[in-house]
């Protein structure tokens, strides 16, 4: 195996995009957690999942493994990476902006996991700014989007409604 | 006709994976790779126990959410619990696939040459008197009050137990529930501000939640018996005593309870059959008409072919 074998299996494991956020690839989305190359050429590639039931993760695996055969490895084998679980904060400043662009607002910084979680009856205070007029007056329809990684919001000064990835 | 790109073609990749598979919507392994070897001096058979009863409240818990879909009072509501059903179901299916690689003669037999993963067979291929979970995942929906309630209680619960598991020594159970926490804490905080916002709405809105609450009191208790597995999962420091995290749940109930001006029902623990709860196998009639409407196409088909 030569280094340029390793690019090779990189490059095209992270030319994958998430199915369901296609303007962000599994790298910017922080779900390629490692590509390597055995001895034997077999490409082995460690994904984790968004959510405990994210139903993506199949359509990743098998994107993961057609454009890995297509780039000339026959062996490909993908793996669950559990521990440590996804964040938010391993969206790329890449992938960050490319969900604004595509009008999704990007993630704050995620909540601190250690110790118990405190219960708050208010609506989560996150500084949201509408991805399309970029007005911070911006109100939170549902904690829960069309994917289970979104929150929907509505911007209150072009009334436009947007989805935020929430923060985990 | 020849694709240029797969991209470019919404019928490309779709048949990557098709084998006429009659339910389920893909083989992969959701534990594909992982380290699933039992820690030393733990019981395979109690680990294995302990996962599927946790497996077994999520997956029953999030079915009934799922029959919520298209009936809830209004599309956000419709949305949200669809979400939550979908975050359980997926950590029913990581615990019961760990349940099953740590103990497989926990697995139904199937016919010979039948592609239905482990973690399928489980919760497809079992009758109620073998499902584990906590019978107040499994008792029929009501209006949505029942809804909001049960949720609160449920994800107050499960949630303090999983803070707990997040340092299990099985380290599969441990990354599951340091995952489903983070799920677990939107859950509960979508119920809590709902529990308030009902409490305070209309006449109406308040005597529907008080309802729901004197309904599903009496399910409470349960929650906090320490079943002999658990007990064992416990000792060996892979599981949680649900006793001990009776205190820490009480408080969180107590500060949605406060807010919203509620007072605790005043009502006894539903008994069991013989002493028997929904951990030993015995649950309400609901459970079974459930499980048969849920599991009736794989067990007509447990080849997986149509």
């Amino acid at each position: 195996m030569t280094a340029s074998t390793l690019e090779r299996a990189r490059a095209a494991a992270g030319s994958v995009v998430d199915p369901e956020l296609p303007m962000l690839t599994l790298v910017d989305l922080g779900v390629l957690r490692a590509v390597e190359v055995a001895a034997d050429g077999t490409v082995e590639v460690a994904i984790t999942p968004t959510y405990s039931g994210c139903p993506a993760m199949a359509a990743m695996r098998d994107d993961l493994v057609r454009e890995l055969r297509g780039a000339g490895f026959e062996r490909v084998r993908v793996r669950v990476a559990l521990d440590p679980a996804w964040t938010t904060d391993w969206i790329t400043p890449r992938g960050r902006a490319a969900l604004a662009a595509a009008g999704i607002s990007p993630p704050g910084p995620a909540p601190r996991s250690a110790g118990p979680v405190a219960l708050t009856l208010l609506p989560a205070r996150r500084s949201v700014r509408c991805p399309r007029c970029d007005s911070a007056d911006v109100a939170l329809t549902s904690e829960f989007g069309s994917t289970a990684c979104k929150a929907l919001y509505r911007c209150l000064a072009c009334l436009e409604p947007f989805d935020h990835v929430k923060e985990i | 006709m020849q694709a240029q790109d797969d991209h470019e073609s919404v019928y490309a990749g779709l048949l990557v994976n098709d084998d006429h598979w009659a339910f389920g919507t893909d083989f992969e392994d959701p534990l594909a790779g992982v380290d699933t070897t039992v820690p030393a001096g733990v019981d395979p058979a109690v680990l294995a126990r302990y996962c599927l009863a946790l497996g077994d409240d999520a997956l029953v818990f999030s079915h009934r959410l799922s029959q919520w879909c298209s009936n809830a009072p209004d599309l956000e509501e419709d949305i949200a619990l669809a979400n939550t059903a979908l975050d359980l179901l997926g950590q029913a299916r990581l615990l019961l696939a760990r349940a099953a690689a740590a103990d497989p003669a926990l697995v139904p037999a199937l016919p010979e040459g039948s592609p239905v993963p482990p973690e399928d067979a489980l919760a497809f291929f079992r009758d109620d008197r073998d499902f584990a979970n906590v019978r107040l995942a499994e008792v029929p929906n009501g209006d949505f009050a029942e809804v909001v309630v049960r949720l609160l209680l449920f994800s107050t619960w499960r949630l303090a137990l999983f803070e707990q598991l997040a340092g299990s020594r099985d380290a599969v159970l441990a990354a599951v529930a340091a995952k489903g926490r983070k799920e677990l804490a939107y859950h509960r905080e979508y119920a809590a501000r709902w529990f308030l916002t009902l409490a305070q709405g209309t006449d109406e809105s308040r005597r529907r939640l008080l309802a729901a609450l004197d309904g599903l009191w009496p399910l409470w208790p349960e929650l906090f018996s320490t079943h002999p597995v658990e007990a064992a999962a416990a000792e060996a420091g892979v599981g949680v005593d649900p006793a001990a995290v009776a205190g820490a749940v009480d408080a969180v109930v107590e500060q949605v309870f406060t807010a919203s001006g509620v007072t605790r029902p005043e009502r006894g623990a539903l008994a069991g059959v013989r002493g028997r709860f929904g951990r030993d196998g015995a649950h309400t009639e609901a459970l079974s008409r459930m499980l048969a409407e849920m599991q009736v196409v794989a067990r007509a088909h447990p080849k997986g072919l149509w």
